[in-house]
């Protein structure tokens, strides 16, 4: 029989296309629109040029905030990708306590971004915090609203709380999907626990640790609701990440022209460093894959 | 139109990014190609070496803003030097 070459299905995506303009492409376009621009309210706009993003590169505050957006974003994925996979492998493989684990595990991630902030917000304060109560009592100085590093430390030990779970799933995923026979043919080589997880665990779980990384990366990168429940950005400025410092400038201040700017220069650090990872990722699978 | 400020700029801006995503489009399917390996060690097609492009060349330009290389326009004639290199070495 003759097969019919019929390319009309295309138009089905057509209303796809449409919403997705409608609701993503013209409103980043907007963004671009508003970075060259200067507006004084009253929907008047006036051309500003390449103003803003000068601006933008000689400004300290923002050189400050992406200085601690790294920081941040380095410093949870140092701690949860190492914690994610330790308790990946100690988590049972077989049996009941599976399904206590997993169920366990998966709670911090159900819980909503501001009722976590909200939960160590008031889990941290000296008058009625458990964690605050108890370090005061202990004679530790603690107290996240005026002391910087009780501030980060807030900050990082709730992430922690709240995200190792993720990548600790998706690690159990990957060590999951590795055949018996390996760990058989290590037995009979007489390998260490190290080696077994060096050469055969670790490979087995490059691509699912990619993801979690990339993940974890994007999302630590974009925290907003969490600090500003915690901290508000302080004390004075020292948990002011890149989108609490985005939101201060296009809503508190209704500096539309600069907080565009500075959403572009946000955009274009995460979209640099996703296609790294992404492009690393993608790579990794095809030298793993068959020659 | 008025009520969202759009200005000519941003409309070439947008215009240009649109023709070039539109001829790449045209070009991946009139002329198929396979992935080839260049000096960053990675599979790239037409449209990966685009994207490289473009990502490069607004990195390209804020940095000329930022060091105060020279005037703003020029930093496309160094983006067009790095567009070319990046097809022909990536």
């Amino acid at each position: 029989m003759q097969k019919t070459v019929n390319q009309k299905a295309w138009f089905l995506v057509l209303p796809v296309l449409v919403l997705v303009a409608f609701s993503a492409v013209i409103p980043l376009m907007t963004v671009v629109n508003y970075s060259v621009q200067d507006t004084f309210g009253n929907n008047q706009f006036f051309w500003n040029g390449i103003g803003w993003f000068k601006d933008l590169l000689d400004s300290e505050r923002m050189w400050d905030a992406l200085r601690r957006q790294f920081v941040f974003s380095a410093i949870i994925l140092a701690i949860e990708i190492p914690l994610g996979v330790f308790v990946a492998l100690n988590m049972p493989k077989k049996g009941v306590w599976v399904s206590v684990c997993l169920v366990l595990m998966s709670l911090p991630l159900l819980i909503p971004w501001n009722v976590v902030g909200t939960i160590w917000q008031i889990f941290g304060r000296v008058d009625i915090g458990l964690l605050g109560y108890t370090l005061d009592k202990l004679g530790i100085s603690y107290n996240y609203t005026q002391d910087f590093f009780a501030a980060w430390a807030t900050l990082i030990v709730m992430d922690v709380w709240h995200w190792t779970s993720l990548v600790a799933l998706l690690a159990y995923a990957g060590l999951q999907s590795i055949p018996d026979a390996y760990y058989q043919a290590a037995k009979i080589d007489q390998a260490s626990r190290w080696k077994v997880f060096r050469y055969i665990e670790l490979p087995k779980m490059a691509g699912v640790l990619m993801i979690a990384i990339l993940l974890r990366f994007m999302d630590s990168f974009m925290i907003y609701t969490e600090p500003f429940v915690v901290t508000g950005g302080g004390p004075g400025n020292a948990t002011t990440f890149l989108s609490i410092d985005l939101v201060k400038m296009a809503l508190g201040q209704f500096d539309l022209g600069p907080a565009a700017a500075f959403s572009i220069m946000y955009f274009l650090v995460i979209l640099l460093i996703s296609w790294v990872f992404y492009t690393v990722m993608t790579n990794l699978d095809k030298r793993d894959g068959p020659r | 139109m008025d009520w969202m400020a759009w200005t000519l700029p941003t409309a070439i801006f947008f215009m240009v990014i649109a023709a070039l995503l539109v001829t790449f489009t045209v070009l991946a399917i009139k002329f198929p190609e396979t992935p080839r390996k260049g000096i960053l060690r990675i599979e790239t097609t037409r449209g990966d070496r685009l994207f490289i492009t473009l990502l490069g060349s607004a990195f390209i330009n804020l940095i000329w803003l930022g060091l105060e290389v020279g005037p703003q326009p020029y930093a496309l004639l160094a983006c067009l030097v790095y567009a070319a290199a990046v097809f022909r070495w990536v």
